[in-house]
């Protein structure tokens, strides 16, 4: 791999800049790899970067059945934050950011990670309560948490409406500093790279049709390319999970919803933090490039389709209207949906199946993005040594039975 | 967004005034006393989630407020049928 520098630069710009290399190779599939990880999103590659470079395993193939990042990867709003509420999560998440803040050297690729701090918004006595629970959690954890007043609010961000004259008036909010958006698309690119640099290989357009199974134990996967051999099978295959689970003939505690975001022309910069309230379900930053980028809501009913309704999108406009009036008339350029996995509490599902061998990472439901190089990295462990990653434990599926489940939904301010 | 033809009100009304309610012909356990860790974990958490057509619940939330299957597609969100509660589920076409 040749690494990315000022001095690469101008030595590429001697020669217009038609010699760079290509970013990964597009190899031929070999009959049989050690480890096989299905799909090609954020979560699959970073699995595969940290199975060749912190477990030497790097007979490894990646295998997505569209293009790089094509998936949820590149459907988010980008946020990465940790400020969960349970011990279990925000361990993972906090984990996870602290990858984050060294992810543009690790990967010698600039995923423009940018900690501009993450509001979340109270707008009642009893959201507020929740806050303030919630920041202490966090700082019992050793994750850094703040509690912001009215004023401080609209301090940070002039164009709020702060009024106490709004339908659902902001009455405060939690700060994470350390908090921010990501570019989501370098995050798929900079691991894909940095594992084929290794040796993975990674293999677009070839969808897994099948999971080969003998004795109990998995063997390997068919494939629209053929039959490829497997010791171990890690399936990354977000919204298609269930899918992917049915074919090995299980089922999951999971279910398939859409998740709706969308984003506006480009501005110029008018805001520099990410404001989030699950209150009114608003998400809504402001990309490097200018334009807004807004969450919406899931969708209530089951879905592949990588669209939902309008009234979703609706909602969270008026919502993201009434916070900021200015924004009213700027005009969204661009809107899609993804298909989220999500679990019964809102929390992953990582590790093995009851089939020998065959490992799932899923259930990540609204959140992923953020937990991306975190997941990747305990993944890897999971799989390199046959037994869950610490950090991953509490997330085995066995919690569905045991009913240790680690309850997010709502605590963590996942609005959903 | 689509809309749902609610059997007992008669009309397809849009899909806002219905609350989407899970899964159908989930069957509470006969027998709950001698049931292990495991098959109550199945049966309170563990899904379907098909991809193709997929039997569920709905409530007409803003109408009616009673509850009735649908049988839609989870790709194409088409609705295949609709049919009451304790009614048969209509054969349900497997994709290619």
């Amino acid at each position: 791999m040749q690494k990315y520098s000022l001095l690469s630069l101008v030595r590429h710009a001697r020669h217009y800049h038609e010699n760079w290399q290509r970013a990964w190779r597009d190899p031929v599939p070999k009959k049989a790899y050690d480890t096989v990880i299905v799909g090609g999103g954020g979560h699959g590659l970073a699995t595969a970067y940290y199975l060749a470079k912190e477990h030497g395993i790097g007979d490894v193939a990646v295998i997505e059945k569209g293009w790089l990042g094509g998936g949820n990867t590149g459907r988010n709003t980008t946020i990465v934050r940790s400020n969960y509420l349970r011990d279990e999560s925000s361990h993972l998440y906090e984990f996870s950011l602290k990858l984050w803040e060294g992810l543009s050297q690790e990967l010698n690729f600039n995923v423009m990670f940018s900690p501009r701090g993450v509001l979340y918004l109270g707008h009642n006595l009893h959201d507020m309560r929740e806050i303030e629970r919630r920041v202490n959690a966090n700082r019992l954890n050793g994750i850094d948490a703040e509690m912001l007043s009215t004023r401080e609010v609209q301090k940070l961000v002039p164009l709020m409406n702060c009024s106490p004259d709004a339908r659902y008036p902001v009455l405060g909010a939690s700060l994470q500093r350390r908090g921010g958006i990501a570019r989501h698309d370098a995050v798929a690119w900079g691991f894909a790279r940095a594992a084929d640099a290794q040796g993975v290989d990674i293999l677009q357009r070839t969808e897994v049709t099948g999971i080969r199974t003998v004795d109990g134990g998995v063997t390997g996967v068919e494939t629209s390319r053929g039959f490829i051999g497997a010791r171990r099978v890690g399936c990354v295959t977000a919204g298609n999970s269930g899918v992917l689970a049915a074919m090995a003939g299980l089922r999951l505690p999971v279910e398939s919803r859409p998740l709706q975001a969308l984003v506006s022309e480009p501005l110029k910069p008018c805001l520099d933090v990410v404001v989030q309230s699950s209150g009114v379900h608003c998400y809504v930053s402001q990309a490097d490039k200018g334009d807004l980028v807004i969450g919406a809501g899931t969708d209530s009913y089951n879905g592949y389709g990588q669209r939902g309704s309008f009234s979703v999108i609706e909602h969270t406009l008026q919502a993201v209207c009434e916070l900021f009036p200015a924004f009213s008339r700027v005009r969204m350029n661009r809107h899609w949906g993804g298909i989220v996995d999500i679990c019964p509490d809102a929390c992953p599902i990582i590790g093995e199946m009851p089939v020998r061998g065959l490992y799932f990472n899923c259930g990540w439901g609204t959140g992923g993005f953020k937990a991306t190089p975190g997941s990747g990295y305990v993944f890897a462990d999971t799989l390199a040594n046959e037994r869950p990653h610490p950090l991953a434990a509490p997330f085995s599926i066995d919690r569905f039975s045991t009913g240790a489940l680690v309850d997010e939904h709502g605590a963590a301010g996942v609005a959903h | 967004m689509f809309r749902i033809h609610c059997p007992h009100c008669s009309e397809a009304r849009s899909e806002e005034e219905f609350s989407y309610a899970g899964e159908a012909h989930i069957p509470r356990p006969a027998a709950p006393s001698s049931m292990s860790d495991a098959e109550w974990g199945e049966y309170l958490h563990t899904r379907t989630n098909h991809r193709g057509q997929h039997r569920e619940m709905w409530v007409h939330t803003a109408g009616c407020r009673r509850y009735f299957n649908v049988l839609r597609d989870t790709v194409s969100y088409e609705i295949v049928a609709v049919y009451l509660m304790g009614e048969m589920p209509p054969e349900r076409e497997e994709a290619p």
